[in-house]
């Protein structure tokens, strides 16, 4: 018999004027009982719609069918089948738009608990499971793989499985992508992404840092002098935009990679970083996605007063995920909502003393179907603060197509690929954000799966 | 790990290391940089390559002392590592079709300007060096300066190496003795850049200065190392570091190079600190 619960049980979280002070994990994840119970709620659809909402097609019903009968680690087998990174999706995914979105649950009341689920699986898999991952019989074949964001980790873990020799290569001195240099540790905690690097060097995977392709090396000549045979891009969607309004170059204006690389990757958040990071007393976040959410957070945390999100569309425009916009909300964030920059404005020492903004309201759809802010005339005000953070998007970095000949982009930058990756190079295949644009992990790791399918496919047709 | 193979003290504040990095002494060339970190805690920051021997594998990098990082990466001593050295990064210096060109140095950013006029002997061009420094002890790689260039300079702020007098007094003579330059490259403090851009704008002669904005990742994701060039935002660590004298921002880079300094000061302070307990 179901648990008919209208709710989701709860996720039990820190308190938000305790947590908005540290830099802990957030929410603290279900308890077995609670997992069980939820997992009850689940009415076992058979046209199970909720799959449908999944971008990689986890077997839902499934998994979830495994937990309400306390089988955690059948659990945990089934979700592996589809997903890499459960411990971090079942943190990260926009449920409430994907697999939430479909559950019949959600007709009447809130949906399962699918995200929150999947959470618990890993985490217990990953606390009580010790077996490590085995490494496959090599088949002497070997790929290179640029990037080690979801979709590079994910592409080098599933050739490794099928006995490939993969070298992963990084700019960064860390690997991990977005997962360590962007999202924050209260959000995401570092050991978990540390933990899925670990398994992928159990099962051989090496993983090269201070590896900047198209510097240090070229796609071409990994193919032609080092022997590798294929090439898997994974390079990300890391360049930031900015405005293009007076004043952004000031000192206290970061664009978010930078603020969030300070903080997360560089670890300013901690007293005896040797990274400095400005301690602002009043943040403007401009932007409304997941990014904006997360520098946002990490500025209150850092001991700011006030911190504002100044986004130039309405609530229902957000994109980013809900559960961000709550917790940012709980935290004392304040939504500065149709409300779009015109001007930063210099203070002392070219630091910022304030921007100017205009208010909008929303005109027609556009292209993207959202509808489009236009400025309301003779609006013009001022939000005073000292610390800027510019979070309006990146794009894929220019560095790799500038140095592999005829790797073909569009016109913004993304590389341009067929449904399983390859690109216009052959046996060069791309995925993740290089090739549509920042996007989510979710979509990394599937895009990493589909090209890894597809390279093993390409290698044993040509020998 | 990048083990340090040699490392020789050029004055009281500047050091150089030869460090076997074969992976970018291999693709270095004058104009690139690196970007290190000293261990595991540790920041990234950008050093210029200051030489590199592509057979032995290894990269030259001279810096001076001026914070935490700086302190802590000259206390490594002959075959301790470096834990992170990422490079090259960067656009290469473009001296290719040059003539005759005056390369401007200023302190320690003579150890970026020694390659380039190096490159440029090597190329056939005329080169002339002026370089300059605050007092006699500062003085670094006058040698190897000597070797390639067909005019050397040294001026000196007390006069007690060389002439007494500042780079832009040198430049401004030799120009006015008849010297057609096809290009001026200046490479030193932001002010000692912009001021050689303005003289060299009142001849009309090009001119290509070397920034070092703060950098974190090198490879433009952060954008901390952006400035103005002809009224457009760019990227130094992709778009440069080589850009166009006469249309930077000074002014600006000025201001953002000031951003941490209290931090820095600390840091620097502590990481002495840390020293001065050890040696007890
Ligand atoms: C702050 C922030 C919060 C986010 N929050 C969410 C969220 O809550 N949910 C969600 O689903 N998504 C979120 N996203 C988006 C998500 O993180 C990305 O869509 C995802 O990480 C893309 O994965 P990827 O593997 O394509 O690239 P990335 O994760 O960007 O990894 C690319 C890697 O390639 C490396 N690289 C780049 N160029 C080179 C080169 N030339 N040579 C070698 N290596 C190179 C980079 O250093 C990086 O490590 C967020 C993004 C940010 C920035
Ligand atoms: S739609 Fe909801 S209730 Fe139905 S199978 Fe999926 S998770 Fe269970
Ligand atoms: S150092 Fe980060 S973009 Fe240049």
């Amino acid at each position: 018999m179901p648990n008919m619960s209208l709710k989701k049980h709860e996720m039990p979280s820190q308190a938000p004027e305790v947590r908005n002070k540290n830099f802990k994990e957030v929410a603290l994840g279900y308890t077995a009982e609670t997992a069980v119970e939820e997992a009850q709620r689940c009415l076992n659809c058979k046209n199970k719609p909720c799959i449908g909402g999944c971008p990689v097609k986890i077997h839902i019903p499934d998994f979830i069918a495994k937990v309400a009968a306390g089988e955690f680690e059948a659990a945990y087998q089934i979700i592996q089948q589809t997903s890499s990174l459960p411990a971090v999706c079942g943190r990260v995914c926009p449920q409430e738009t994907q697999c939430e979105q479909k559950c019949v649950r959600g007709i009447k009341g809130e949906p399962v608990a699918i995200g929150r689920l999947e959470r618990f699986v890993a985490d217990w898999h990953n606390a009580n499971s010790c077996d490590l991952p085995v490494k496959a019989e090599p088949n002497g074949h070997k790929v290179a793989v640029v990037g080690s964001g979801p979709a590079g980790l994910t592409c080098a873990g599933d050739l490794a499985k099928r006995g490939y020799e993969v070298t992963v290569f990084e700019a960064l001195h860390l690997a991990g992508g977005v997962l360590v240099y962007g999202i924050p540790e209260f959000r995401l905690p570092k050991s978990i992404v540390q933990k899925e690097i670990d398994n992928l060097k159990a099962l051989g995977v090496k993983v090269e840092t201070n590896m900047v392709i198209g510097r240090v090396l070229s796609v071409d000549e990994l193919m032609d002098e080092y022997g590798f045979e294929a090439v898997f891009i994974g390079s990300g969607a890391g360049l930031p935009r900015f405005m293009n309004i007076p004043g952004e170059n000031l000192k206290s204006v970061y664009s978010a990679n930078e603020f969030l690389t300070r903080v997360n990757l560089m670890k300013a958040y901690k007293d005896d970083s040797r990274t400095p990071v400005l301690h602002a007393k009043k943040v403007a976040v401009v932007g409304g996605g997941n990014v904006a959410m997360d520098a946002a957070r990490c500025a209150k945390r850092l001991g700011a007063e006030e911190v504002y999100i100044v986004y130039r569309r309405g609530e229902n425009e957000l994109p980013a995920r809900a559960e961000e916009v709550e917790h940012a909300k709980e935290e004392g964030i304040v939504f500065r909502l149709l409300t779009n920059p015109t001007a930063i404005l210099e203070g002392e020492n070219g630091m910022v003393r304030g921007m100017t903004c205009v208010e909008m309201e929303l005109g027609e759809p556009d292209a993207s179907g959202r509808r489009r802010p236009v400025e309301k005339a003779g609006s013009e005000f001022t939000i005073e603060c000292d610390c800027v953070i510019m979070a309006i998007g990146t794009s894929p970095n220019p560095l790799i197509k500038n140095t592999t000949k005829g790797l073909e982009t569009q016109k913004w930058g993304g590389i341009i690929a067929d449904e399983h990756g390859l690109t216009s190079r052959k046996g060069v295949y791309a995925g993740g954000d290089a090739v549509t644009g920042a996007a989510t992990v979710i979509l990394a790791m599937g895009a990493g799966k589909t090209a890894a399918e597809a390279i093993d496919e390409y290698i044993r047709s040509e020998n | 790990m990048y083990k340090i193979i040699k490392k020789q003290e050029l004055n009281p504040t500047v050091t150089l290391m030869e460090v076997d990095a074969p992976f970018v002494a291999k693709k270095a060339e004058p104009g690139q940089f690196i970007i290190l970190r000293v261990d595991e805690e540790g920041e990234r920051i950008p050093l210029t390559v200051a030489d590199f021997d592509r057979k032995k594998g290894t990269v030259t990098i001279i810096f001076q002392i001026v914070g935490g990082t700086t302190e802590r990466l000259n206390h490594l001593k002959e075959g301790e590592y470096i834990h992170d050295f990422v490079g090259p990064l960067g656009e290469p210096s473009h001296v290719e079709g040059l003539k005759k060109v005056a390369v401007v140095g200023g302190g320690v950013g003579c150890a970026i300007a020694y390659p380039v006029a190096k490159k440029l002997h090597e190329l056939g061009a005329e080169v002339h060096s002026v370089v300059g420094f605050r007092t006699k002890d500062l003085v670094i790689l006058e040698r190897q300066f000597r070797a390639v260039s067909d005019v050397y300079k040294l001026m000196s702020d007390d006069g007690s190496a060389g002439e007494k007098g500042l780079v832009t007094d040198a430049l401004k003579a030799l120009i006015e003795a008849g010297n057609v330059y096809d290009e001026v490259i200046a490479i030193g403090p932001v002010v000692m850049m912009k001021f050689v851009s303005l003289l060299t704008k009142q001849y009309n002669i090009k001119t290509t200065v070397s920034m070092n904005p703060i950098m974190i990742d090198g490879t433009g994701m952060c954008g901390c190392c952006r400035l103005t060039v002809a009224g457009k935002t760019k990227f130094a660590c992709v778009d440069g570091p080589d850009f166009d004298g006469h249309e930077v921002d000074y002014d600006e880079i000025m201001k953002r190079a000031s951003t941490y300094k209290e931090f820095e000061k600390r840091e620097r302070e502590e990481a002495c600190n840390l020293f001065k307990k050890e040696v007890k």
